[in-house]
């Protein structure tokens, strides 16, 4: 059964036996191309065992391209990232990702959380806690692609949590949204955080950067610009392009 | 002259109606048998082409480029030499001659299936395409296996997938060349609307020819019509 504030104990398919730790995770001197161009080029990471991890940047920076790579959905043409000692296709399964656009199946709220669930040989025991959680249980037996744009993104993490992931990635999740959305996502994601899954989020938002983030990844035409603790970066960016960015010029 | 053809038709149309609405037996029984044949075929042809069409569909593999012209070229297979080449298997001296399904229903249902199984697989194929485009990301973040993505995909395109079927059977209803080879067109055993209608041309019953023919149509239109109200329900719902 989901429990929103339950530490998160081990994975039920992973319960028992020796199951090598995920965090922290290393990337070094990563290059992904396409053709010709370096989209990213020699980034270097380093993320610790808790907590929020915001990566920000302009448009075209990398932010999404990053995301994916940590997760395994897109392999570098060269460089190494480990998770603990494992490989991002070995720990994928440990983790989950919700997409900026949400992509939810064609059935209902409650069907979109069961597919989950079972895909992962859990019963539906939790769907109905997890909807709850999400605020959506009203609507479960609705079409889940008429849900509205913040309802729809709810959903979403509704079923990434159905996954127990010991890392979630956010990209965009509150793009496009009104402020109320955004607050009841950012409740969710901090529900997620006190469970200690480690959070990698990605955001336009400064204000939601500042409510979340414990550390700040800047990224800027394809290489980290700056890492920093948030408690420095949002008073004091060292990079001159993050200064520009906090300060509403544009950056290119 | 063109005066007396049109006469004729008029009162062969005139038995048309009068045929389909007196319940004439003989027409009933070629009707049913006509739907259960290609219905058949139908389901069979589904079994068969959507699991391909969905392998085919997420599957990258070397030579898929000509599989995809093979099943596209597979779509256009001439009744005819389907019925041909199921016949020389069938008859007293083919390889499954021993099984005696010549000249049955089976030997319809079997010609009907190779028929329109490519159609199935190929135009399934294009669908699921489409839809894991969508959804293959989620599905890797998600650490599908192969079998839980088709399955998956097999689901969400239910209601497109229906118009393939839907195209499947068309076809099998309405063709005649591979049924009457493998068939025979006997009386009250493998006589099917479009073999009666042929052979009822020929002997200039047109009465009869037009009564299946006008029934023929009926059939497609009312089926047409019932997977279009289903799908359009399932768009109202987002589903499609």
């Amino acid at each position: 059964m989901f429990d929103a504030m339950a530490p998160r104990t081990q994975p039920d398919n992973l319960r028992g036996t020796n199951v090598a730790p995920i965090l922290p995770m290393s990337m070094r001197e990563v290059v992904l191309r396409f053709g010709e161009t370096a989209v990213l080029d020699g980034v270097s990471l380093d993320l610790g065992l808790r907590g929020c991890t915001v990566i920000m940047g302009s448009n075209g920076a990398g932010k999404s391209l990053l995301l994916k790579l940590m997760h395994g959905l897109i392999a570098p043409c060269s460089g190494s990232i480990k998770w603990g000692d494992l490989a991002p296709s070995d720990v994928m399964v440990r983790q989950a990702l919700v997409f900026q656009k949400p992509v939810l199946l064609r059935r209902s709220v409650a069907a979109n959380v069961d597919f989950v669930l079972k895909a992962r040989g859990k019963g539906i025991a939790a769907r109905d806690a997890l909807l709850e959680h999400v605020g959506l249980l009203h609507k479960s037996a609705q079409p889940a692609r008429l849900l509205s744009g913040g309802e729809a993104q709810r959903l979403a993490l509704a079923r990434a949590l159905a996954t127990d992931p010991e890392v979630l990635f956010l990209d965009e999740p509150t793009a496009s949204l009104d402020p109320a959305s955004v607050l009841v996502i950012e409740r969710i994601v901090a529900d997620a955080r006190k469970r200690n899954v480690r959070v990698i989020l990605v955001t336009h938002d400064i204000g939601q950067a500042r409510r979340m983030a414990d550390d700040v990844v800047f990224l800027h035409r394809g290489r980290i610009a700056e890492h920093s603790p948030a408690s420095q970066f949002f008073p004091d960016p060292h990079s001159s392009v993050a200064r520009d960015y906090l300060n509403g010029k544009i950056v290119v | 002259m063109l005066g007396e053809i049109l006469q004729s038709i008029g009162e062969a149309l005139g038995l048309a109606v009068a045929l389909v609405f007196s319940g004439d037996p003989d027409l009933l029984e070629i009707v049913f048998l006509s739907l259960q044949v290609s219905l058949t075929a139908t389901v069979f042809a589904c079994v068969i082409g959507l699991p391909i069409g969905a392998l085919v569909a997420i599957g990258r593999f070397r030579g898929r480029n000509a599989v995809l012209i093979l099943m596209n070229a597979l779509m256009g297979l001439p009744p005819v030499v389907v019925g041909l080449v199921v016949y020389l298997h069938l008859s007293r001296s083919g390889p499954l001659g021993f099984l005696g399904l010549l000249y049955t229903p089976t030997a319809m249902i079997i010609a009907q299936t190779i028929l329109i199984s490519p159609i199935v697989a190929a135009l399934s194929r294009q669908v699921l395409e489409d839809l894991h485009a969508e959804y293959a990301d989620q599905f890797r973040s998600l650490c599908l296996t192969r079998l839980q993505t088709i399955q998956a995909l097999l689901w969400d395109a239910r209601y497109s997938l229906l118009t393939v079927g839907l195209a499947g059977f068309g076809r099998a209803v309405a063709e005649v060349g591979a049924v009457i080879i493998v068939g025979g067109n006997i009386d009250h055993l493998t006589r099917v609307m479009t073999t009666a209608i042929a052979l009822e041309t020929s002997k200039g019953d047109l009465g009869l020819a037009l009564a299946l023919g006008i029934i023929l149509l009926v059939i497609a239109l009312g089926v047409n019509a019932a997977v279009q109200t289903v799908r359009m329900t399932a768009a109202r719902q987002a589903y499609v």
